[in-house]
């Protein structure tokens, strides 16, 4: 009897041993895998702070110079100012048209409709931006859009749109149809009914969609770089590489700085959005 | 409005099912053809006509500059011979079965799931922190994330090389595919971290409890409980990976194919062929091989994606 209670008390002193060492064990791991994941990105909070930024990490000389000296820096505020420009451009086009197709894709049952939905979705998954890169730039030069924001807009609407329309039917079909059919009895016209009564029930769609166009077109690098040629036309994702890569020395102190400024937006309407929305804001498709 | 909401939900309790009326705005078959037209006709033309021009584009000797720009000529397949035949071709191939295999489907997915998997008992301010981290790498623009990389492995003050005490080591020229597949991970891992967040959250916590029960490690409750319920998201998650990474064009931001094309995946070596060195034909041919690919990822997915659903 008495060796069985030994025997079951050195199991549970060795089990519980074990949970605790297992505990230790698994808190060091996800404290190591926490530290690998922070330590690019301290670089990016301090070194714009510091008034002598170095590659190496270090605590700052506290100062904000870096970015009273990046908002006299034509270049890098004019590049902000063409990120914003493509962002909302894109923005513009592809709500417009991706409402006005999502709704009449929604209310009327134009043959193979949910083939034609299938098949842009699918079209847009497999024409990527880097497997069309070549045809595009073919295509955009013989239009003579080369270096023009035309050329850009329509490349990244054109590959937008299937997942705008995908999201913004699905959205549509959840609207209950009763308000239009009132609407209706009441004398309005599909397009008064689309922008009186639709519109404004799918604001919350729209503005998520909205929203998420223009965090894909902010950090785009890909489209622009092949498309635009003068340094004056360049968004910041672009100017961004061009710092770094053409600059003999590179400026640290204006790189931190912008590096900063350009990915803050993303960043506060990615943690803002993403409290308010879940999950569902960067499932789309990213390239 | 009023009127409209109280006399609607008896409305359509009361009268039968009518011819459905799905177009209640009465928009018609005509106008509802003019609301799609603009989008259909913008990718038509901006992504399903490259795809297609993508066959004939491949089949020219087309240049950016020279002869060949003003009128170029059909050579048939001989832009494909040059392609199979080319070792730098088949080079940058393997790297790119390296690179999805080892950043995407191996990287991405396992850190994820271990991460999702790890968070998924903890609240406050530590899961918060750590999900935190993982998705601002995830959202930083790609020149920032690979701008913070060379930084980090910089040869001369690089925070790597000050942490491991190895001075002077230049970590992108004596281990460029390393690097990018860190890189990669990285920047990835957010995504099957969130997927796999929400499939575990719907695993039934009665099937674990009755794994506890019976005296299941944790190991167990894994294999035998966990995995084979979220069977569908990991399929779907690995999918979606290998598509993604094979596209992806940002190693070229910390590497830019080098040294010597040690980091050439296929984007990267498209583009070098394509815009730089002005063999637009030839880039095309490459390009099409690349939409082939993406194809049958796609196809797979949707494969997967329809037996779940049937499931």
């Amino acid at each position: 009897m008495t060796a069985t209670t030994a025997t079951v008390r050195k199991v549970a002193a060795n089990t519980s041993v074990r949970h605790y060492l297992a505990r230790v064990a698994f808190g060091l791991v996800l404290t190591i895998v926490g530290l690998l994941f922070a330590l690019p990105l301290v670089w990016l909070v301090l070194a714009p702070f510091d008034a002598t930024p170095s590659l190496s990490l270090q605590w700052p000389d506290w100062t904000l110079d870096n970015f009273a000296r990046l908002f006299q820096n034509p270049y890098a505020m004019r590049s902000i100012g063409n990120s914003l420009l493509l962002g909302i451009g894109t923005m513009i086009i592809v709500v417009v048209l991706g409402a006005l197709a999502a709704y009449a894709m929604s209310r009327i049952r134009i043959p193979g409709r949910d083939g034609i939905l299938y098949g842009l979705l699918l079209l847009s998954s497999i024409v990527t931006g880097t497997a069309a890169m070549v045809p595009t730039f073919q295509i955009i030069t013989s239009l003579g859009l080369i270096n023009t924001y035309t050329g850009v807009l329509l490349v990244l609407a054109g590959g937008i749109l299937p997942t705008v329309i995908f999201i913004l039917k699905d959205f549509m079909d959840s609207i209950p149809k009763s308000y239009e059919e009132s609407a209706r009895l009441y004398g309005a016209g599909p397009f008064r009914i689309l922008r009186d009564v639709v519109v404004p029930i799918a604001r919350p769609g729209l503005a998520f969609i909205a929203i998420w166009t223009i965090v894909q077109v902010w950090g785009n690098f890909l489209v622009p770089f092949i498309l635009l040629r003068s340094p004056d036309l360049q968004p910041a994702a672009v100017l961004m590489y061009t710092f770094y890569t053409e600059s003999g020395q590179a400026d640290l102190r204006l790189i931190s700085a912008f590096a900063l400024l350009f990915s803050a937006p993303v960043l506060i309407i990615y943690f803002v959005v993403n409290r308010r929305y879940g999950f569902r804001f960067h499932g789309g498709i990213k390239s | 409005m009023s009127t409209s909401t109280t006399t609607t939900p008896a409305g359509s309790a009361i009268a039968p099912r009518r011819r459905r009326a799905d177009d209640v705005a009465g928009l018609g078959t005509a106008r509802a053809g003019i609301f799609v037209a603009p989008a259909l006709i913008l990718i038509g033309l901006f992504l399903l006509f490259p795809a297609i021009w993508t066959i004939w584009l491949g089949m020219t000797d087309y240049r950016l500059t020279g002869l060949q720009a003003a009128s170029p000529e059909f050579v048939g397949l001989d832009n494909y011979v040059e392609a199979l035949t080319d070792p730098s071709f088949w080079n940058s191939l393997w790297l790119t079965l390296v690179f999805v295999v080892a950043s995407g489907i191996v990287g991405q997915t396992l850190i994820g799931f271990a991460l999702a998997w790890s968070v998924r008992n903890i609240h406050g301010w530590v899961k918060a922190l750590i999900e935190g981290l993982v998705l601002a790498a995830w959202v930083i623009p790609a020149s920032v994330a690979s701008f913070l990389w060379l930084v980090l492995m910089d040869r001369r003050s690089g925070t790597l090389n000050g942490l491991l005490g190895t001075d002077g080591y230049a970590w992108l020229i004596e281990h460029p595919m390393e690097a990018i597949i860190l890189f990669n991970i990285w920047v990835g891992t957010a995504f099957s971290m969130q997927l796999f967040s929400s499939a575990l959250s719907a695993v039934p916590p009665s099937q674990i409890e009755s794994a506890k029960m019976v005296g299941a490690s944790g190991w167990q409750q894994l294999r035998d409980v966990i995995i084979p319920n979220i069977k569908g998201h990991i399929l779907t998650n690995t999918l979606l990976i290998t598509l993604w990474t094979f596209n992806t064009f940002t190693p070229y931001l910390v590497t830019a194919g080098g040294p010597n094309g040690k980091t050439e995946i296929l984007s990267v070596y498209i583009y070098e062929t394509a815009i730089p060195g002005g063999q637009l034909g030839l880039g095309a041919a490459i390009s099409l091989i690349m939409l082939l690919i993406n194809l049958v990822i796609a196809l797979a997915y949707i494969r997967v994606s329809r037996g779940r659903k049937k499931a």
